[in-house]
């Protein structure tokens, strides 16, 4: 997993609540066995419309969204993460994720942001002000600072230390293989089996 | 202080507990498909890291599968499916390919065999896993990250959610069924508001459900945010369990059943969230909008905007879906209608459907499609198929189908559907395609007149 530390860009401000995964990447998309190539599926049916936030050209090139409220909710797909990361998006920032879609996103070391509705409308004001604006997420401090302004957030100490390491969780629990097969030996025997 | 049903069955998985780390969680049985699982199996090659546990793993084709016979004709999702096949057979896990008696829709055939049982972990890269806790097991989705992991370690870092209940008094009138009653629990709490929970569903209405029932409500708990929803285990979940191919047997079994009837929530114990519902006031329930939250009852009107929660999700979801305030939503005419999927692709919802169908014929294009093969054969024995077929309606092959646009079976841009499945998203079901999430009985009754109907609006 690339590292994340802390990340100055450009914001986008979607202005959309419930913004699903089925959105994020239609179903269409996942038929890929690969890892890449999926940023030509982001947001696929809303950037048919010229209008849509990512087409308008003063967003071009920006890698912080910043969107409404239950951000990736539904279908589990991995391939939402993928997509955004591979258009350029390094952060999300909304008042609510979808579980899955936040987990799935610090285990690619895409970071999402909980900020308070009010916080997150404020940004979300201000990049409509000014596309040009610089944002910073400082994941070692937890803020998000532009302009005059800055916010806190929380993360938990052990997801913040992963995404700063770029630590790949697998290798982690790898280290605990003994405790694994010690609690493989203490289960029930007629739990059952796929054999 | 007594503990939840949830944080009995967490604490039985607990590998590893350090301060100021996620618990080391075990997971019993790991469910496997063609879509969220060929960048796993590649990270393990990549790594020289192999499956830890096979035969605690199985996998099945089904999100891509046609639903008429004959082959994949779609190059891409032939591929992955084909991808499937290599991986199981390089790393040694239990395939149900198309065509097999035991293939099926991942969340159907795990119940079916008797691999979900109470008090077991059970992960699938597939948010519907919720469907197992309904046996009174720890079950959720995740991603593809995850699935490596998974494989790799047959672990899963995780902090505990909180704990929810939802508490649904009074009996379920009759004609109003399991999905009429998650939908009003998702319409209440809206779509996240079983974030980071786990939801235990409890009550009277509750014990009544038949496991299928007991499913389609946990099934949709992830569509209200929560990644877990579980029942616990009763005389239901046994008598559903016994003789299956994988529930125990002799000794095994009568031990498995003492342990499982531990499988409660004490009676001091608090939860971090009390929900609670009256199961006799509800009627058929069906959704508007462009998430499973925005749902109504079918007696009542397309809602203005401005009176809902979110007023501009509201007005952004009407004219995605054409619709009008005030219109009746008896009145909205579909174009197809879907029975099927992990949802509502169970035997007892194809006989919901069979009952409202019988001796009367379709008005729309209708897809009957089984869950899995096995529930197929079994409509056939009851002869249900021969009533779908006399009624004009399609009776298909086990897959994924029409719920998520992936394989053939899709809406075109600008058809309406009334659709026993789970998510009413933009394009879920096909691009542009408006999706209203229905019961099987619901839908059933939508076909003979060609708008939202219920059954007991049939003469």
């Amino acid at each position: 997993m690339e590292a994340f530390t802390t990340h100055t860009g450009r914001a986008v401000p979607l202005r959309r609540s419930n913004v699903d995964t089925d959105q994020i990447i239609p179903a269409v998309w996942l038929k890929q066995v690969s890892r890449t190539g999926f940023e030509k599926g982001l947001f696929s049916a809303w950037r048919e419309d010229p209008e849509f936030i990512l087409n308008q050209p003063a967003y071009q090139g920006a890698s912080i969204l910043v969107s409404g409220p239950d951000f990736g909710t539904g279908s589990s797909r991995e391939h939402a993460v993928w997509a955004l990361q591979q258009y350029g998006f390094r952060v999300v920032i909304a008042a609510r994720f979808g579980d899955i879609f936040r987990n799935n996103a610090t285990k690619m070391g895409l970071l999402p942001v909980v900020l308070p509705a009010e916080t997150v409308e404020a940004l979300q004001a201000a990049a409509e002000a000014d596309p040009a604006l610089e944002v910073t997420v400082d994941l070692g401090e937890r803020q998000v600072r532009w302009g005059a302004e800055s916010a806190g957030f929380e993360i938990d100490d052990y997801t913040r230390w992963r995404l700063l390491e770029g630590l790949d969780d697998i290798g982690l629990t790898l280290r605990n293989a003994d405790d694994i097969a010690s609690y493989e030996n203490g289960r029930q025997s007629w739990l059952p089996t796929t054999v | 202080m007594g503990r939840t049903l949830a944080e009995k069955v967490w604490e039985q998985h607990v590998v590893r507990r350090a301060e100021g780390e996620p618990d080391l969680l075990y997971i019993d049985l790991h469910l496997v498909h063609e879509v969220t699982s060929p960048q796993a199996f590649d990270g393990l090659r990549m790594a020289g890291r192999s499956v830890r546990r096979p035969d605690l793993t199985i996998a099945t084709e089904d999100h891509n599968v046609p639903t008429v016979l004959g082959p994949i004709t779609d190059p891409v999702s032939k591929t992955q499916v084909e991808t499937l096949r290599k991986n199981c057979a390089e790393f040694g896990v239990r395939l149900h390919p198309m065509g097999d008696a035991g293939q099926g829709v991942v969340h159907i055939i795990g119940p079916q065999f008797g691999l979900t049982q109470p008090g077991m972990t059970i992960v699938c890269g597939d948010s519907h896993t919720s469907t197992h806790g309904a046996f009174g097991g720890i079950a959720f989705g995740i991603g593809t990250s995850e699935v490596e992991h998974v494989l790799a370690t047959q672990t899963l870092p995780a902090y505990r959610p909180k704990t929810m209940a939802i508490e649904v008094s009074g009996e379920l009138p009759p004609g109003v069924t399991a999905k009429d009653l998650i939908l009003a629990i998702i319409a209440k709490i809206g779509t996240g508001g079983g974030q980071g929970y786990i939801v235990e569903y409890r009550g009277e209405a509750i014990r009544k459900l038949s496991m299928e029932g007991r499913m389609t409500i946990c099934n949709m708990s992830i569509e209200a945010g929560a990644r877990a929803g579980m029942i616990a285990p009763d005389e239901t979940t046994f008598a559903y369990l016994k003789g299956r191919p994988h529930a125990p047997t002799g000794a095994d079994w009568d031990t498995a059943v003492e342990y499982w009837k531990s499988l409660t929530t004490d009676e001091d114990a608090v939860f971090d969230t009390v929900v609670e519902i009256d199961a006799s006031a509800l009627t058929p329930f069906v959704t508007w909008g462009t998430n499973p939250g925005q749902g109504a009852p079918l007696g009542s009107a397309v809602p203005a905007p401005e009176d809902t929660d979110d007023p501009a999700a509201a007005r952004r979801a009407l004219e995605y879906m054409a619709l009008s305030p005030g219109t009746p939503l008896r009145e909205i005419q579909v174009d197809t209608v879907f029975v099927g999927s992990c949802t509502n692709g169970r035997l007892e919802d194809l006989r919901a459907a069979a009952e409202v169908l019988r001796g009367r014929r379709v008005v729309t294009r209708t897809l009957i499609v089984p869950g899995s093969m096995l529930v197929k054969l079994q409509a056939e024995q009851e002869g249900l198929h021969e009533v779908f077929k006399a009624a004009g309606a399609e009776w298909r092959e086990a897959g994924c189908s029409m719920c998520l646009g992936m394989n053939p079976d899709t809406l075109a841009p600008g058809e309406r559907s009334a659709s026993t499945s789970n998510r009413n998203f933009e394009g879920r079901q096909g691009k542009g395609g408006r999706t209203h999430l229905v019961s099987p009985a619901v839908a059933a009754a939508t076909a003979v007149t060609g708008k939202l109907t219920a059954p007991a609006d049939l003469a």
